[in-house]
């Protein structure tokens, strides 16, 4: 078999086996769905519910793709900025960590208190998105070739023309790479944000969702949403891989089939 | 040789770095018009760096570097080419060589013309298309070469180029250099440690001394072009190359 089949078959057996294991403990042990509901239960709700959550994730994932814009954007900008100005990074870089390594969970109740719940949220998301965005492309900005470097500075070439023409594509393959993440961790900010306003919030996001089935004790509908939200993540991933590959592909080693 | 007046002349430069190692030290050179020049020595005796001084990449520490032919050189008047390729890996073999002429703001017309000529001195006319990975060192070295050419400069230099390629392949490139500069007639100043190397393609060698770098001596090596293959397997180039290496463990003693 070749290993690009095994590499789709496995998995796919792997969840299989899981699923059918899931089921029979669940039969074998008589367990009641408000403790564990069986996978054709929960497969159940997510048709007979399919309207709310579908309604429901279309928000969660409008606040995730809000965020990612948001933190690609301030990313970016804010890298280009440091690079280009050394007093601009002193000041900000510090400040830029601290907001990282602060647990979100733990800023989100004050945002929710100082912001409009929408707000908040997307503020949570924004947070946790951009640092990768801005690490990764600022490393990628100052890892710079510097004989490429040496030959711009020969023609006498101006800051902007350095920027656009060498350092902004060179940057390319870790700018992808932060967005990569940023794009998971932007459901992530969502997603804890919606938590934290919780059954107080008038969010109707998939979290808020949970949370508000968690209270009902509707096990198979936090199951439901659970399993959209991964499939979310997934889709996400795959789709800004997609990106980086078809920018990459033509020259990039991260990008290149190897023949053997 | 004619007495013209050389295109640059170095006076006394000194270059300190801020580590406290002196690269140069009272560095002389006059180098002429259409002069095929080779700066000989071992590792770290710092004939990069007196490249680099004369391409304005770095600052003499003391000392004058002179354009007497003209004014100084201005943006694609000098070519630079390194011990790597430098090429832009998401741009095109076009698109690398275009580069010079881009900065500039060049007329896109003209531009284009001069990188079809450039591409077609270095024989790389059908992969104007390619992205530098899907070639060979070799080739790669050949773009970098006409990147180097796009401008037209008048003083091509040139820092070790071919010592990362196998044998076959500097040979190779060695022939096509000659026949590059024979047709454009530009300066070329070249650093290598290769003695066979310097004494195939130059028409003249500053031999230089480690630590810090001045000129040991000069030697002319006066066999006429083209030189080809048969030069290279002459009992004159042999009889050059003992010259040579003569003089540059001459250098490396420190004996006069």
């Amino acid at each position: 078999m070749s290993a690009r089949l095994l590499r789709i078959a496995l998995p796919v057996i792997v969840l299989a086996l899981v699923i059918a294991a899931w089921d029979a403990v669940v039969r074998a042990f008589a367990i009641p769905p408000y403790v564990l509901p069986a996978p054709g239960v929960v497969l159940a709700t997510l048709i007979s519910d399919g309207s709310l959550l579908w309604n429901s994730l279309l928000v969660t994932l409008g606040i995730t793709f809000e965020g990612f814009l948001l933190a690609a954007v301030g990313g970016i900008a804010l890298a280009v900025a440091f690079s280009q100005w050394r007093l601009i990074e002193y000041s900000f870089y510090p400040y830029a960590v601290i907001l990282q390594v602060t647990p979100v969970v733990a800023i989100a109740p004050l945002l929710l208190i100082y912001l409009p719940q929408p707000l908040a949220v997307l503020a949570c998301a924004w947070i946790v998105a951009f640092f990768p965005v801005l690490a990764n492309t600022t490393l990628g900005l100052n890892s710079v070739d510097h004989n490429l470097l040496a030959l711009f500075e020969l023609y006498k070439a101006s800051r902007w023309q350095v920027l656009w023409r060498l350092k902004l594509p060179a940057a390319l393959p870790q700018m992808l790479a932060g967005l990569r993440i940023a794009g998971g961790l932007s459901l992530i900010g969502a997603v804890v944000a919606e938590i934290a306003a919780g059954s107080a919030g008038a969010g109707s996001g998939l979290a808020y969702r949970i949370a508000e089935s968690g209270y009902r004790l509707n096990i198979p509908r936090m199951f439901a949403a659970l399993l959209l939200l991964s499939l979310a993540g997934v889709a996400i991933f795959f789709a800004l891989s997609a990106v980086s590959y078809l920018a990459l592909r033509r020259w990039h080693e991260s990008a290149l089939k190897r023949e053997r | 040789m004619t007495a013209e007046s050389p295109i640059i002349s170095l006076r006394n430069v000194g270059k300190t770095f801020e580590s406290g190692t002196t690269a140069l030290d009272r560095f002389d050179l006059d180098v002429r018009e259409g002069e095929f020049v080779s700066l000989l020595g071992p590792s770290g005796c710092g004939k990069s760096t007196a490249l680099r001084i004369i391409a304005g990449l770095s600052k003499a520490s003391s000392g004058t570097v002179a354009w007497p032919a003209g004014q100084s050189a201005g943006p694609g008047d000098i070519g630079f080419v390194f011990q790597e390729p430098t090429l832009m890996p998401w741009a095109t073999v076009a698109r690398n060589v275009r580069l010079p002429l881009d900065l500039a703001h060049a007329d896109s017309a003209r531009a284009d013309k001069a990188v079809r000529q450039a591409l077609g001195r270095v024989g790389l006319t059908e992969f104007a298309q390619a992205y530098p990975r899907e070639l060979s060192g070799g080739m790669r070295m050949r773009v970098s070469i006409a990147r180097a050419l796009a401008t037209e400069p008048r003083l091509l230099l040139m820092d070790e180029p071919f010592a990362a390629l196998d044998e076959i392949t500097r040979f190779k490139l060695n022939n096509d250099l000659l026949a590059v500069w024979q047709e454009m007639r530009r300066t070329v100043i070249f650093v290598t440690h290769s003695v066979f190397e310097s004494v195939y393609l130059s028409q003249r060698i500053v031999v230089m001394t480690p630590r810090p770098g001045r000129v040991f001596t000069e030697i002319v090596i006066d066999a006429p072009y083209p030189r080809d293959e048969r030069f290279r397997t002459s009992a004159d180039y042999a009889a050059q190359c003992r010259r040579v290496s003569e003089a540059l463990s001459g250098a490396m003693e420190g004996v006069t």
